[in-house]
């Protein structure tokens, strides 16, 4: 069996800093959405405090927003529900036409303002709108553009934190799942127990710091 | 259908130099072949990748790197043109062609005590082992240790030349058994403690040195830090398997094991574990006071342990036996070097591969998971749970293990 | 111009189960064999390791693992009518990629076809008449019986160490097994796995309205074993990361940890990965192949001519090979004639989604394959006389974990998103489950494979295209089965019950399984088969599909895989017992 020490494929870290994908405008406008999908509430920090916005600005980055993989040779031809997504944009060029539609859609609609500036009741109405279809936006189409924000919003609340949303576990801590463990023997007959571990990610959890000797 | 070509190019090879020699000296040659095997000569002369015995491996010593030399039957950059009288000095003196002095890296200390009839049988093998032409330069040694009239004064120092003498009072199986352990299998080369010379500590022999960034083991019957533990068949099992139910072998033991220990014949594997239980080598067995449990990097290590290692090692360090090496009770575990464990908790490693025990499970790397601390609490968690009994480990070990890793190849 | 390999005995395409099996098998005899592997190496160490293998976004939704559209693809429409488009990125099936295959994600899920399935037509008929099935079906008998099968089915289980319980050996009923199902010859390798909450009410609820639950058979290990090729597995520990995952520490079964440790010590044995067969070459008669020619990473093109060509490529990529290599004839759905493509079908699953009150599931605690499971309403185990379909499915608890950006149901009628959503979600993870049902889906005259005249893959071939729908047959089971799950789920007191029978059409972005099957269809004929009962081309005869599930002449009510392996098995003997020995048709 061919191995070398050393070698892995492990995850790359997302690090805070700068965007790397959105503008300052639709990084702001992506957190308001965020926080209205995942409202902060008493159970845990909203979509923004979480890291959504981070969490889809580096896969917009990366190859996801770039559909490497994917099968994107023409013809380009539209099709029935049950034969899948036949546009040649990508996630990221989904996104830029999405926001800017967005922005043009509410400053046309809001008195000049952005989409991160309603209030939240207001941005609510928005969302729900492209959700519904009721708001069409201009060459985009609003219901797949809110499901691919929505999709890609609670990715980022559910998935390791090392992604760069849930932000300490937020995501997890809310629903009450473990995380990235990998051994409950001792507990598959524990029925109707709460599992007692806190959650850890890829890259640990605070009880992995070593105190001060 | 067609054969296998690689079968067929061996079978061509071997009848080729087999034809040459007349067939009452094939039990001869045979024998050689075997003690080439007990004394794990591919082990240096075979560079990963390379013809059989064509040399070139590089040998890192504390003192620089060597380069083994060839040792085919090609008579330029070979050994086909040495006497019989010159192959038997090498072994038995250290002395090479012209007399050129060889450096202890070729464990001529522990092959002088091979009998001259073995040492021929050897060397008619070797006559039989076809030639490749690869010129080796062995030296790359710094001044002065590149002199290698500088061995004079080494030898004077530090080898006794002479061959095996039967001890009386022991058993022929034990007396094989040292044979094998002292003489061909030269298992002290990388298992007994060495002076700032590089030669044997003779007051402790077997009882474990690190050598390549490995710690080889303590292999004495102390208790706590050697194989006393053991029972023979675990040792036959490990040698014969590479695995028993302890652990399994990997690093240099793996290779060890592949081209030595795995295809020596049960009475020698037999001899040599009735050899390792009775040496008389040994320690006392002590233990150390544990760490406490509310230590610090005990604390933090057992968290890491639970989320990093319990899937494979288990929650109780049992282990799985011939998949995952049992941690509570083992020796190398709560060794005092623990260079080892430092090394596969970063880099990972594969244990061997054997006809009887294929599967090969590997450690992952956790270089990328987990920093220098978190390395060390781990260690020291598992170094002080289930029973076990060792040192903690700080992060700078762990740092200058990671730093050589990264520089070694 | 491709360049001259020097030639091999044996040359296999894919090295996944069927791919492995045979190598080994064959290399142990003293062949030369080489396996030419499409995606890369892949090793639990380096490529899954209980590091990082935990990681939901990277394997189950990004799809690590998985083959990607960009490098293969397929076309595909629900019927003849419609233009079929390329699936762009897949979805709603996930073929495998890599050394392992379909092997390293899978979820372990080891079931035998019943021995009624093995003769499905002629038993259909006997019992219910000639009438009694849709004209258009045209499911047929196996050319191979479930008796002739079983020690190969033992076999595979065994290389997999396989946790289950019996529920007939060698005739005689076994308390705590599945009671429909066809003789073993002996116990499971290994006991069953233990079970969480939620199975545990399931199993509860199933005796309750007079069922037989039973555990899962699951290539998830319950205990650490050694297989007969002396590769060791370790012990399951519920992780919940099995399905489109790889394992971690050896315990799911799958070519790297029961088969490669073995074969990759074969100094006649080599394995050339991220290599892509392009075609399978023919002599200038058309009834030998020569050997194959691939593609390497860098566009150069080779051939590796070989005196035997083994086709153990995922089922789809099997027929896509003997079509674009002219190897049978293509099937035409208009006349009916040819087989190459011929019987494409599938699986129709089904769920019941539930919300128990006040309980604490621990959902996230699963393997891939555990669970209980009744079998009462499976292939011919029921009587279907009145009912208006033929067939039926395995139903059960067995849900492979809850990850949560996958797993996390709500109840009816909340919203997808906002402070309502969130509260939802909150309250009902500990307390949702779902069962499912898992049924047969047999084959029509209008479900086929074929080459699309429009579309092609990176190295210009055509594409495949799938012409595929469900059928009022397996839509009258599902919604059967899913009302007899329903009223055993209703046993189980909970707060919500969400029946979700299958429904057409058939939508190739909604993930049901993996399990495409036919399109080189095995049989007693060569007028309704593509290979014989040895898996041998009928036209072709030193070319050979052992056992991929693309030779199934229909999907019945259970996972493929051990059928899969027990067919793999069965070619490795019929070539080493007498292929080998005069090469030549089998048939």
């Amino acid at each position: 069996m061919p191995w070398a020490p050393g070698t892995a494929t492990p995850p790359t870290v997302v690090r805070p800093g700068p965007w790397m994908f959105f503008t300052a405008d639709e990084a702001s406008a992506i957190e308001a959405a965020a926080d209205r999908l995942i409202p902060p509430d008493d159970r845990g920090p909203g979509g923004k405090d979480s890291g959504c916005a981070v969490f889809i600005d580096r896969q917009l980055a990366g190859p996801y927003g770039h559909s490497d993989g994917l099968y994107t040779r023409p013809p380009f031809m539209p099709g029935a529900a049950t034969q899948g997504y036949q546009m040649p944009d990508t996630p990221a060029a989904r996104y830029r036409a999405g926001l800017k539609a967005l922005a043009d859609y509410v400053k046309a609609t809001f008195g000049g303002k952005s989409f991160q500036d309603l209030a939240p009741a207001d941005q609510d109405k928005v969302l729900g709108g492209l959700e519904s279809g009721a708001i069409a936006l201009k060459d985009v189409k609003s219901e797949a553009f809110f499901t691919l924000l929505l999709q890609n919003t609670q990715e980022g609340f559910f998935a390791d934190p090392i992604y760069g949303g849930n932000r300490d576990m937020a995501g997890w801590k809310l629903v009450g799942f473990p995380g990235a463990r990998y051994d409950y023997r001792d507990w598959v007959e524990h029925h109707n127990e709460t599992y007692p571990l806190p959650p850890v990610s890829i890259m640990g959890r605070s009880d992995w710091t070593v105190g001060e000797h | 259908m067609r054969r296998s070509l690689i079968t067929a190019a061996f079978f061509f090879a071997f009848g080729a130099a087999a034809a040459a020699q007349s067939t009452q000296s094939f039990d001869r040659i045979e024998r050689g072949r075997y003690l080439a095997v007990l004394s794990d000569c591919a082990a240096c002369h075979t560079a990963p990748g390379g013809k059989p015995f064509a040399g070139g491996l590089v040998l890192q010593t504390p003192f620089g790197n060597l380069i083994t030399p060839n040792i085919t039957s090609d008579r330029e950059t070979g050994i086909g043109d040495w006497t019989d009288a010159e192959f038997v000095a090498a072994l038995h003196d250290g002395r090479g062609h012209d007399g050129k002095r060889l450096y202890p890296a070729m464990p001529y200390p522990a092959y002088t005590k091979l009998s001259d009839d073995d040492v021929l049988a050897m060397r008619a093998y070797f006559k039989t082992v076809a030639p490749v032409s690869n010129k080796v330069v062995s030296n790359q040694l710094p001044f002065p240790l590149n002199i290698r009239e500088a061995m004079v004064f080494w030898n004077w120092l530090n080898f006794t030349p002479g061959r095996y003498e039967f001890k009386s009072g022991k058993s022929a199986e034990w007396n094989r058994g040292a044979y094998i352990v002292e003489g061909a299998g030269h298992c002290g080369t990388c298992h007994t403690p060495k002076t700032a010379l590089g030669a044997d500590k003779s007051d402790t022999p077997l009882a474990g040195t690190t050598l390549q960034g490995w710690f080889a083991p303590n292999i004495t019957t102390d208790a706590h830090k050697g194989i006393g533990g053991w029972s023979k068949d675990d040792l036959v099992q490990y040698l014969k398997t590479g695995t028993n139910r302890w652990t399994l072998a990997s690093g240099p033991m793996a290779e060890a094991v592949s081209h030595s220990t795995s295809q020596m014949t049960d009475a020698d594997v037999a001899a040599i574990a009735t050899y390792l239980k009775d040496s008389g080598a040994g320690g006392s067995g002590a233990k150390p006071t544990p760490v406490a449990t509310d230590d610090a990097a005990m604390k933090a290590g057992g968290a890491i342990y639970k989320d990093n290692c319990s899937a494979c090692h288990k929650d109780s360090g049992e282990g799985e036996a011939h998949l995952f090496p049992r941690l509570a009770g083992s020796a190398l575990v709560q060794s005092d070097d623990p260079t080892t464990l430092a090394r596969v908790v970063l880099h990972g490693t594969r244990a061997v591969s054997t006809a009887s025990m294929p599967t090969a499970p590997a450690m992952p790397a956790f270089d990328w998971r987990l920093n220098d601390r978190q390395v060390g609490a781990v260690l020291t968690y598992i170094r002080n749970s289930w029973g076990n009994a060792a040192s903690a480990v700080p992060a700078d070990t762990i740092a200058s293990q990671r730093i050589s890793l990264a520089k070694a190849p | 111009m491709a360049r001259k390999l020097p030639p091999k005995d044996v040359v296999i395409i894919g090295l996944g189960w069927t791919g492995s099996i045979l190598a080994y098998e064959l290399a142990k005899t003293g062949l030369d064999v080489v396996a030419i592997e499409r995606g890369p190496w892949r090793d639990t160490v380096t490529d899954f390791p209980p590091a990082y293998a935990q990681d939901e976004l990277r394997y189950a939704v990004r799809l690590d693992l998985f083959l990607r559209a960009g490098q293969e693809t397929l076309t595909f429409r629900n019927n003849a009518g419609q233009t079929a488009l390329p699936i762009r990125n897949f979805s709603g099936f996930l073929p495998g990629n890599g050394v392992g295959g379909a092997g390293v994600h899978w979820n372990g899920q080891t079931w035998r076809f019943l021995p009624t399935d093995f003769k499905l037509r002629s038993h259909l008929e006997e019992r219910y008449g000639k009438d009694a099935l849709p004209a258009d079906m045209t499911i047929q008998d196996w050319p191979v019986s479930y008796d002739e099968l079983e020690p190969y089915y033992d076999r595979f289980e065994k290389l997999c160490g396989t946790s289950g319980k019996a529920g007939n050996i060698r005739g005689a009923k076994q308390a705590g097994g599945n009671p429909f199902e066809g003789w073993r010859s002996s116990e499971y390798p290994t006991p069953p796995l233990k079970q969480g909450l939620g199975a545990t009410l399931f199993a509860e609820a199933a005796r309750k309205t007079g069922h037989t639950p039973f555990p899962q058979p699951a290539s998830n290990l319950s205990e650490a074993y050694t297989n007969p090729l002396g590769v060791k597995l370790g012990q399951c520990t519920y992780c919940g990361f099995c399905e489109r995952f790889g394992c971690g520490n050896y315990a799911k079964s799958s070519p790297q940890t029961c088969v490669l440790p073995a074969l990759m010590r074969f100094p006649n044995f080599s394995a050339q990965t991220e290599s892509e067969v392009v075609r399978i070459n023919l002599d200038s008669t058309g009834k030998r192949a020569t050997g194959v020619t691939y593609v390497d990473t860098s566009g150069e093109e080779w051939e590796q001519p070989a005196d035997m060509v083994l086709l153990c490529a995922f089922s789809l990529f099997n027929v896509q090979l003997m079509l674009v290599s002219g190897i049978g004839k293509a099937y035409d759905p208009q006349t009916g004639q040819g087989v190459v493509g011929r019987n494409y079908a599938y699986q129709t699953t089904s769920s019941v989604s539930l919300i128990l009150k006040d309980k604490i599931l621990n959902p996230f605690i699963a393997t891939g394959a555990h669970g209980m499971i009744v079998d009462d309403y499976n292939g011919d185990n029921f009587d279907h006389s009145g009912l208006g379909f033929v067939g039926g499915g395995y139903m059960g608890a067995g849900q492979t974990g809850a990850r949560p950006i996958q797993t996390r149901p709500v109840p009816k009628g909340t919203p997808k998103w906002g402070a309502q959503w969130k509260k939802a979600t909150a309250e009902t993870y500990q307390k949702a489950f779902s069962l499912s049902t898992h049924g047969s889906s047999y084959s029509y005259k209008d479900c086929y494979l074929d080459l699309d005249p429009t579309y092609k893959d990176r190295l210009g071939r055509p594409l495949m295209r799938m012409t595929f729908d469900f059928h009022d047959n397996e839509l009258k089971m599902s919604a059967y089965l899913t009302e007899r799950l329903a009223e055993i789920a209703k046993a189980m007191d909970p707060a919500e019950m969400t029946p979700n029978p299958r429904k057409g059409p058939y939508n190739s972005t909604i993930y049901q399984t993996t399990h495409n099957t036919g399109g080189t269809v095995m049989g007693a004929d060569p007028a309704n088969s593509v290979v014989n009962r040895y898996c041998q081309s009928w036209d072709v005869h030193n070319v050979f599909v052992p056992g991929g599930a693309s030779v199934f002449p229909q999907n019945h009510g259970y996972n493929p895989t051990d059928t899969v392996g027990a067919l793999a098995y069965w070619t490795a003997d019929a070539i080493k017992d007498r292929y080998l020995k005069n090469p030549g048709p089998l048939g």
